[in-house]
């Protein structure tokens, strides 16, 4: 399936695939496998029984038990990343069918509802595979270090409350809260390439994640304080300019981050910062 | 003022973090020590809130006292006294703290923090980020953790899976002075020395198979401590949610509001029913619960809802299609009024179940939530020291206790939240400390929370003051005998990577599942004396099986099959203590509920259940040691039945966590 299908098999197309799921059905996983860094790939398929409210996550805990591939070849249980299945974690991320996303959430009714239908598994793009579906993802962390991603409060005694919000700027930034690190925004965004080496990482695109929650940052009063040096962060090599407004990010965003937002808001503030910059004479 | 002595803390879960944050402000380097990356920690599930008392019900009449005292009976005086009354004075300064690292509370009109009503209290005390309040608060202790790792004051080690508590010396001089953990990508099994260690490593639902517990919560590390000589307390306590969405991999909670605005409970009438549910006419449904409860029907509180729902599929076979499923029936109402009241719990649903529940009718089943039940752990009290305990309180009546800091633990103190091992420290949901025999909802963050910045400041005494000896000046060969100890542990388990017998009966995964469907079925909602018997003898099956266990992936790199297996064998050792303390517990108390002990017997069972392990036998033996009481005086746990019945359901309007 290219990216732009991918892209078109929305809800609709998922709503009606549930409406004709076939009870009883097998399905064909088709896995893409690495035993480690610098192995070789290689594709293995399964053919996995559909219970009921199958997804994903049943479907590679029902392999693990039984590691049999079509072929009646035994091998090993695939190696993936999860924790909470509830899609507010983020760690089950991989590309299926195509397309980046949990898959936690992912029912096998809604993307394979025939006798025999195919659902394809690969590891996330644009990060280094540690084994089969289980990438590193530290650079997304780093990244939220390069931004200061925090609020820099004077410490843990008691100090009284925090700053008083309006109900409209909380709830502005509560959107932005729930960003739950998973990769999905930078895996399929064009501009984001895969760096295993980790010494370009602070001069490579930050992503459209990081970029928002500088955003996030800097609408909190306190967090505020910390604006300039977001913005040089974000100023420099693999800042917001490298963003070249593909759009791919919003879309794909589990959690309907306004994504594009962030990145018009930071661009706008990058402008304001350039100038302020340039009569204070830094630049 | 930094020194060479280190902290290790295990789990990066609300505990975890504000325990390394306090740790490390102090001055004192921490290696945090985790299995996931700590954002992804189980805490981004809770979804609810937490509690507080505010200015707001200040002046309507509330106190942290009274914080104190409906934690106490939502708890059936289980708990210690002494720490709860510290965490809730504690309470509405860590809010001001969560809320100065912008945690995105939800606000009024006016811009104060909202506040919503919630079960075991009269009066609004519940903080709250929308649905997602346990993901805001660990956001906001990750990123302080963040910055702290940036400035070299916290190492973490994310991928790192704990194995072993390194303890030195026997019986009262215990000693833990390090751990052995592995690298869950390389597979290296390698020692690090601590001066003081904690654990804030959560709960263990995965003990009973698909519970609400995110995969990580085996119980794996809190086990691993147990087996080394740490006494775990109250372990039969477990807490079942009502409502929660059976689904193929895990539970996942429904909120209790969809009962609360209609929602009715139901089965076919007649056993084996295979129709769908909108096929079968009102006359062949039996509604479970209006049948049972004519006066309260749907609305009857969570523990009825629970044992009835259970009791219909497990013990009549009644269950949707065999399966220990009932429906949640929302159909017979106004779409629009649904989207309008329930919008976001009805689309979860919809999301994980791939069926629109203002259509079809849900399918819901109770499941394990949360384990009130730990580490055992001690403390020094405060200077709250009454001549006699105070007896029922109400609204309104003189609060006998300030809300300063030191009143309920004497703060600091060397040995607060530590386990019978000097120097091992639990925090959080392997706290046993807190909950008692049921955990009110909303507390659950506050105690980790709590855990981490009060008992932080033991940890930091405990390493700068105590008379003990630097962990640096220990012997190196203790720390390799550890990690040798565990590498061994671990190539016997690689040994046995299957060839391909084929025997089921020896594999992990299967075994997992036997256990889980036992302890649910006999360990749970309802229990009895034999069933608990029963299950006794199936886990001593189990642990046979599991003693001859065959892996089923000899790789020596990033190895998920291994880490699970070993967890396999540490969860059954979990689950005969909590089955055990079970059986032992001969009355009815909060979540524990005996059909042939319905009552709470205070005379011979207010007392904590300590379970200690026999390295020798390999079993659990149990003592019952008196609560640690003294502020308040015992009294029924009735909620005033007759008027509040009805009202569980519909004040916990969102998703109890």
């Amino acid at each position: 399936m290219s990216e732009a299908e991918a892209y078109s098999y929305d809800a609709e197309m998922r709503k009606a695939n549930r409406a004709k799921a076939v009870a009883g059905r097998s399905v064909i996983f088709k896995i893409k496998r690495c035993d480690g860094p610098g192995k070789a790939t290689r594709w293995e398929s399964f053919k996995v029984p559909i219970e009921e409210g199958a997804n994903v996550i049943s479907s590679l805990n029902w392999i693990a038990a039984n590691p049999v591939t079509v072929d009646g070849k035994k091998t090993t249980p695939i190696v993936w990343e999860s924790s909470c299945l509830e899609e507010v974690c983020g760690a089950c991320t991989m590309v299926i069918n195509g397309r980046v996303r949990q898959s936690c959430s992912c029912l096998i009714n809604e993307y394979a509802p025939r006798e025999g239908d195919v659902m394809t598994l690969e590891p996330m793009s644009k990060f280094p595979v540690i084994r089969d579906l289980w990438v590193d993802r530290a650079r997304l962390f780093n990244n939220l270090t390069r931004v200061k991603a925090w609020v820099p409060i004077d410490g843990t005694y008691n100090m009284g409350a925090g700053p008083k919000e309006s109900h409209e700027q909380q709830q502005m930034r509560y959107a932005l809260s729930e960003c739950m690190s998973c990769g999905c925004c930078v895996d399929a965004c064009p501009q984001f390439t895969k760096e295993e080496d980790e010494s370009k990482w602070d001069s490579s695109f930050v992503g459209a994640h990081a970029i928002s929650q500088a955003r996030y940052f800097n609408e909190h009063q306190t967090g505020k304080e910390l604006k300039g040096e977001r913005m040089d962060a974000l100023s420099g090599a693999g800042g917001i300019n490298d963003c070249g407004n593909a759009q791919n990010c919003v879309k794909v965003c589990p959690k309907g981050i306004p994504l594009t937002e962030s990145i018009g808001a930071i661009g706008r503030s990058a402008t304001m910062h350039a100038i302020k910059q340039f009569f204070q004479g830094k630049k | 003022m930094a020194d060479e002595k280190r902290v290790i803390v295990v789990g990066g879960g609300l505990a975890g973090l504000a325990a390394s944050i306090r740790i490390a402000e102090a001055g004192m380097a921490v290696d945090l020590f985790s299995m996931v990356p700590v954002k992804r920690s189980h805490s981004v599930c809770a979804q609810g809130g937490i509690n507080a008392c505010n200015d707001v019900a200040r002046q309507q009449g509330y106190s942290e006292y009274q914080h104190f005292d409906e934690t106490l009976i939502g708890g059936d005086f289980l708990n210690d006294q002494h720490p709860v009354l510290e965490m809730t004075n504690w309470a509405p300064k860590i809010i001001d703290l969560l809320d100065r690292m912008g945690v995105p509370f939800n606000r009024s009109h006016e811009g104060f923090r909202d506040l919503r009503l919630f079960g075991g209290s009269l009066f609004k005390r519940t903080h709250f980020a929308g649905a997602t309040t346990g993901q805001q608060l660990l956001y906001a202790l990750d990123e302080q953790t963040r910055r702290f790792a940036s400035e070299g004051k916290i190492n973490k080690r994310e991928f790192w899976e704990f194995l072993w508590p390194i303890v030195e010396g026997e019986g009262e001089d215990a000693r833990c002075v390090g751990i052995v953990a592995q690298d869950m990508r390389t597979m290296q099994i390698q020692s690090f020395r601590a001066d003081a260690v904690v654990m804030a490593t959560g709960g263990c639902g995965l003990v009973f198979g698909k519970s609400t517990n995110s995969v990580i919560c085996t119980g794996g590390a809190a086990s691993r401590c147990y087996q080394a000589g740490a006494w775990y307390g109250n372990a039969e306590m477990i807490q079942v949610h009502p409502t929660a969405i059976p689904g193929a991999d895990k539970c996942r909670l429904m909120s209790e509001s969809a009962r609360g605005e209609g929602g009715r409970v139901w089965v076919p009438a007649k056993k084996g029913d295979t129709r769908a549910p909108k096929a079968i006419p009102e006359n062949e449904r039996y509604y479970i619960l209006e049948e049972r409860y004519p006066k309260y029907g749907n609305l009857v509180p969570r523990d009825i809802a629970t044992r009835e729902i259970f009791d219909v599929c497990v013990n009549e076979g009644m269950g949707i299609n065999g399966t220990n499923q009932v429906y949640l029936d929302l159909t017979h109402m106004d779409p629009d009024y649904l989207t309008e009241k329930l919008g976001g719990i009805l689309d979860i649903y919809e999301k994980f179940v791939g069926d629109d529940p203002r259509f079809t009718p849900m399918r819901i089943f109770p499941a394990v939530h949360y384990s009130m039940g730990g580490l055992w752990t001690t403390y020094t009290a405060g200077d709250y020291q009454p001549d006699a305990p105070m007896s029922g309180f109400k609204p309104g009546d003189p609060i006998p206790v300030g809300n300063e800091p030191g009143l309920g633990m004497e703060v600091g103190a060397h040995n607060n939240a530590m386990t019978n091992i000097n120097g091992l420290y639990a925090f959080g949901e392997v706290n046993f400390a807190y909950h008692g025999a049921t955990r009110l909802g909303a507390n659950a963050l506050l105690s980790c929370i709590f855990d981490g910045l009060c008992n932080g400041v033991s940890v930091v005494n405990y390493v700068r003051e105590g008379d003990q000896r630097p962990a640096s000046e220990i012997d190196q060969s203790v720390f390799d005998n550890a990690a040798k100890q565990e590498q061994g542990k671990h190539d016997r388990l690689m040994d046995s990577t299957s060839t391909g017998s084929g025997d089921q009966k020896l594999n992990p995964y299967q075994i997992a599942f036997e256990l889980g469907e036992e302890m649910n079925a006999a360990s749970t909602v309802v229990k009895t004396g034999p069933g608990l018997e029963k299950c006794l003898t199936k886990l001593d099956e189990l642990k046979d099986r599991y003693a001859k266990v065959e892996l089923g992936d000899g790789a020596m790199w990033t190895n998920q099959s291994l880490s699970f297996t070993r967890a396999v064998g540490d969860m059954i050792i979990i689950g005969e203590a909590i089955a055990k303390a079970g059986l032992l517990r001969e009355e009815s108390r909060g979540s524990h509920y005996r059909t042939d002990f319905p009552e709470r017997d205070d005379e011979r069972f207010w007392k904590a259940s300590v379970a200690k392990f026999n390295q020798e036998t390999g079993k659990s033996e149990i003592e019952f040691v008196d609560v640690k009481a003294g502020l308040v005086k015992l009294r029924p746990r009735d909620y005033g039945k007759t008027e509040s019945s009805a009202a569980p359901a519909q004040k916990e309007a969102v998703g109890a966590s």
